[in-house]
């Protein structure tokens, strides 16, 4: 609490001030494996740009007593460390973002954990920064995390690469040894794509060569890690590539102004300059650049405006406004890295949500070409799903084209997230390749006779019976009958049973999640051609998962799906055990059986509910034969 | 089921808004023709409320420094806002005179930015956001960079302040002054079982006041709105846990935050998905320091309340604190008596629990200056931070901001 006083370290307020002006931005990211001294450096980099505070350095001095690895030393770590859970373990669980600011730039960092498991936070870290600062100690030297992370780095796009030699006290600043890490790093970054990959030696923990050049490295000829973070060239995004502009939101403020605002990617745009709306093709000019400080000339990269055009064309929320000379690729199959970043592992076939711009459509990855192994060179490696932290190239196809480049010219146009659609979390990330011209080649063909004229021919009402339900349920019994009592009624049916059906279409898939998925989403695409055909089809599946179940519901029309849920406690299956599938699941012989070691997960609002017990399978098929009527599906 | 929020409307179903126009205002005789895409009135209207303009020369007073170059121009900050004003909006009519605003390239444009686009994406995105509008400078710099992103129109949002009812009296008024100014609808709320108990700091301590008037409070007041998005000031570099918070933060039906199961956020695509009752706590000002928000409310020349200027204010000396002597709701305790000292304040909140700091920093200069000095972070001022290190990221789960 002192009064301030004008001192001799800033004799100037205004040329402070404007110096402010011109000071540029950086993000890095800080990554390495667990004990590098990640939180250390970050630590040491606000201690040194005078960043921390006076009762923040008490605070510290408190939690180094409590928590602290150092000795009586100051814990610069814990200054990061921010949750409890991760004061106490002591180790970075999330990301952690800091700041701090020289004469000359700003600076954002990302300190990301260290430990495989959180390879998903390192991506996320990875994703907004221009810079990664790989730590590496120098008594153990490149390790495979250190590879992992290079190579996520990347993979994510960050131009520029830095290995800090840490812990180089402890090899008494040994040249020769720093030599050697330097050799192993640049046969390492031979692999990538850095703009600038350098090393530099340091002691985070005692300051040399971290912001002030170490009288331990007299043999170290080049800037200290400061130095380098604070001169490195940053081009402020893909100034080269051409001109994109996701539209965020569509400004109205009344009848007499349309703008589109959004941000700026790629080459600068001008007022008068040609730009097209990808996909549709239209094309305008930009008319003004609009902004609250008043209209512009220009805009370039990064800056967030608000266009009108002259021409009134349909533009909205998701498209892409683009040079007329050099639009962006358009399609609905793409060719993509994944990142995956959930517990529930990838699911090829299960439907998620893509987000990218501001478009959201709906997505499954239709084949998974290969994962990556980050720890061994690299290698591709057959897969059928990508588990929590896994790294794999695949297709995907979409329920609508998106405009996008591929990642490595434009890292917004060509990313995405993929985003559970049952809990809404985000379960990947991903980055275009490049986008699949066969879709564009596969046209509906329309024909004259269609689903209205082959349901009248039938005198019926096409639809999806889906029982789903436990093995042991009753589903197959209960579906039969009622398939007896339609057909005596007249009406044309056609009944799809899980076993059956696994002895022919789908006797190359097993039991695994992964299998599981595929086989509804093909078992559902027979069903909608059933319908198509004017044909009642009844399913019985057991049909575990609620996306997919959904999915079969989004392939058909709103009224042609009915979800019948068999409901038998599993207690009574196993006592039925028709298949004995569960004497010999217990016994160890068969694995991924529904209610055992795979999960069931129960619809939640079904069009039938059969409780079974003390139910007959006569009484069950009754009800759902009631239900039918109801709806007038049948006569 | 359309609500009126002061000019605007905000439906309550469906992310189409329509809104009725602007109301037409006489632009001042003297400014000449010009070509804009839009009515002139309508310019002008959006930038009534606007009291300055960084680009606005002022014979008076120096563009950067805004120090006083004649004899006259001295006084209080209110003046050479106001000397501005006038300039600024003949300006905006002048095409040809492209402004300069913060310099373009400069790290404080690069967040202004990133800003925008967070408001935008919420506005498209969520169904009924709303702001949190504590009324202190991070809201300030909040509402400035709100009218920003939306330009010509408002923000197509109402404003929520959570209202303890030990608020500074300065800050209401200004608060008041300024959704008039700006013609926003301001929504206040007050925890009625907490004003009925009366729960005030001195009889309930400092953590179950703040439990029931500030966190309690503004769950209320989410729930009973519907609200699926909320804005808040938080900043990255105030405190620990807040370094490890996403931007879109997401809350679960009881307004809490559980810190080991952060949806992963990257780049700028942001989850915006909720189901009924869950909601997403926005942060566009996660990535500003305390420095930068001052040296942008500097730039933007950014109205604030008059508290964060030095001046002479009764205080009392406690717990190592300077309390402001507000009103006379504030019991003194033996042997204190208020004295008058030059005072100002680096952080606002329920004026019991404030500190303020000796200063003599009377502009926004000075401030400036006075923060690159500065050797104690802002919080300091806080009494609800001293408990433990780890008392925010409990309140945070709880569902305070």
């Amino acid at each position: 609490m002192s009064a301030s006083t004008l001192t001799p370290e800033i004799p100037d307020i205004a040329a402070y001030l404007k110096a402010q002006e011109r000071k540029s931005l950086l993000r890095f990211l800080t990554c390495g494996s667990v004990d590098d001294g990640k939180s250390t450096l970050i630590g040491r980099l606000l201690y040194d740009t005078k960043l921390i505070f006076e009762d923040q350095l008490a605070a510290l001095e408190k939690d180094s007593r409590k928590h602290g690895t150092t000795g009586a030393d100051i814990d610069l770590a814990l200054l990061v460390d921010g949750l409890e859970a991760e004061r106490e373990q002591g180790i970075t669980i999330d990301v952690a973002y800091r700041f701090f600011a020289t004469d000359r730039r700003k600076f954002i960092v990302a300190d990301t954990p260290g430990h495989e498991q959180y390879t998903r936070n390192m991506a996320t870290g990875a994703s907004t920064a221009q810079l990664a600062v790989l730590l590496v100690d120098a008594r153990t030297g490149i390790m495979t995390q250190t590879r992992r992370h290079a190579f996520i780095a990347n993979l994510l796009g960050v131009e520029h690469c830095v290995l800090a030699v840490n812990k180089i006290d402890l090899v008494d600043f040994s040249q020769a040894r720093f030599d050697e890490i330097c050799a192993a790093f640049a046969a390492l970054t031979g692999h990538f794509s850095f703009t600038t990959a350098v090393a530099i030696p340091i002691s985070a923990r005692y300051g040399d060569n971290v912001s002030t050049p170490s009288p331990h490295l007299g043999w170290y000829r080049g800037p200290t890690l400061l130095e380098h973070l604070e001169t490195v060239p940053v081009d402020k995004g893909n100034t080269a590539q051409p001109f994109r502009m996701p539209v965020q939101w569509v400004n109205r403020p009344d009848a007499n102004f349309r703008g589109f605002a959004g941000t700026i990617t790629g080459h600068r745009l001008r007022t008068g300059d040609r730009v097209v709306v990808a996909g549709s093709g239209r094309q305008s000019t930009v008319k003004s650049i609009v902004t609250y400080d008043g209209i512009l000339a220009e805009a370039g990269v990064g800056e967030a405006v608000t266009l009108t055009l002259a021409d009134e064309i349909d533009i909205s929320r998701g498209d892409v406004l683009a040079s007329a000379d050099d639009p962006p690729q358009y399609a609905d199959q793409l060719a993509a890295h994944l990142v995956w970043m959930s517990e529930d592992p990838l699911l090829p076939g299960r439907p998620y949500l893509l987000k990218s711009g501001g478009k959201t459509v709906t997505a499954s990855v239709t084949t998974l070409k290969y994962k990556i192994d980050i720890n061994n060179d690299y290698d591709h490696l057959a897969a059928r799903s990508l588990a929590l932290n896994e790294i794999g190239m695949c297709n995907l196809s979409l329920s609508a084209p998106v405009a996008f480049d591929p990642y490595k010219n434009n890292r917004q146009t060509g990313a995405f997230v993929l985003i559970d659609r049952l809990t809404n979390a985000t379960v990947a990330a991903g980055m275009v390749e490049f986008g699949l011209r066969r879709a564009t080649n596969i046209h509906y063909q329309a024909t004259d006779i269609n689903k209205a004229a082959r349901a009248a021919l039938n005198g019926q009402k096409p639809v999806v019976l889906w029982f789903t339900g436990l093995s042991g349920s009753g589903k197959s019994t209960i579906s039969n009958l009622v398939e007896q009592q339609l057909f005596a009624l007249g009406h044309h049916t056609y009944l799809l049973d899980g076993d059956n059906v696994r002895h022919g279409l789908n006797r190359d898939l097993g039991f695994t999640a992964a299998d599981r998925v595929q086989n509804i989403r093909r078992v559902g695409e027979v069903a909608k051609l059933f319908v198509d055909a004017g044909v009642i089809v009844l399913v019985s599946f057991i049909s575990p998962f609620q996306a997919e179940r959904r999915m079969v519901r989004d392939l058909l029309e709103p009224d042609e799906f009915i979800e019948i849920f068999v409901d038998t406690p599993i207690a009574l299956c196993r006592e039925r055990d028709p298949k004995g599938l569960y004497k010999k699941a217990d016994a160890g012989l068969i694995t991924n059986f529904t209610g055992i070691d795979s999960p069931y997960e129960p619809p939640e609002t079904p069009e039938l509910h059969l409780q079974t017990a003390g139910q007959s399978p006569e009484q069950l098929a009754t009800r759902v034969l009631h239900l039918l009527r109801e709806r007038h599906l049948i006569r | 089921m359309g609500k009126d929020h002061g000019g605007l409307v905000l439906s309550t179903e469906g992310p189409a808004r329509e809104r009725p126009p602007h109301p037409v205002m006489a632009l001042p005789a003297k400014t000449g023709p010009v070509d804009l895409p839009f009515q002139k009135s309508q310019l002008f209207d959006s930038l009534r409320g606007r009291i300055v303009n960084r680009w606005g020369r002022c014979a008076d007073h120096d563009p950067v420094t805004m120090a006083p170059t004649t004899p006259d121009a001295k006084g209080a900050p209110g003046r050479w806002l106001r000397c501005l004003a006038v300039t600024a909006i003949n300006c905006i009519c002048n095409k040809g005179r492209r402004p300069v605003p913060v310099g373009r390239s400069s790290h404080l444009k690069h967040l202004e930015d990133e800003s925008i686009f967070i408001f935008r994406e919420v506005a498209a995105e969520f169904r009924n956001p709303v702001m949190l509008y504590s009324v202190g400078k991070d809201s300030a710099v909040m509402l400035h960079l709100a009218l920003k992103a939306f330009h010509p129109s408002k923000p197509p949002f109402p404003l929520l302040h959570v209202d303890t009812g030990w608020k500074f009296k300065e800050m209401i008024r200004f608060r008041d002054e300024t959704v008039a100014r700006l013609g926003l609808e301001l929504i206040r709320h007050t925890n009625p079982e907490g004003l009925a108990q009366n729960i005030n700091p001195f009889d309930h301590g400092s953590s179950y006041y703040t439990h029931v008037m500030k966190t309690v409070a503004l769950k209320q007041a989410l729930t009973q709105h519907g609200f699926d998005a909320a804005f808040g000031g938080a900043r990255r570099d105030e405190e620990k846990s807040r370094a490890k918070e996403r931007i879109f933060s997401f809350r679960n039906e009881d307004h809490s935050w559980d810190p080991k199961n952060q949806r992963p956020e990257l780049w700028n695509i942001y989850n915006t998905r909720v189901l009924k009752g869950e909601s997403i706590r926005v942060f566009p000002l996660s990535n500003w320091t305390e420095l930068d928000i001052w040296q942008y409310i500097l730039a933007e020349n950014i109205p604030i309340v008059p508290l964060y200027f030095a001046a002479k204010r009764p205080v009392v000396e406690r717990d190592g604190m300077l309390i402001m002597v507000d009103d006379d709701r504030l019991p003194l305790r033996p042997g204190e008596s208020p004295t008058l000292r030059q005072v100002r304040f680096r952080t606002l909140g329920c004026y019991p629990l404030t500190g303020a700091v000796v200063s003599s920093a009377t502009t926004l200069t000075e401030i400036v200056r006075e923060m690159l000095l500065a050797r104690t972070s802002e919080r300091q001022g806080r009494a609800i931070d001293h408990d433990e290190s780890g008392s925010m990221e409990k309140k945070k789960r709880e569902g305070y901001f």
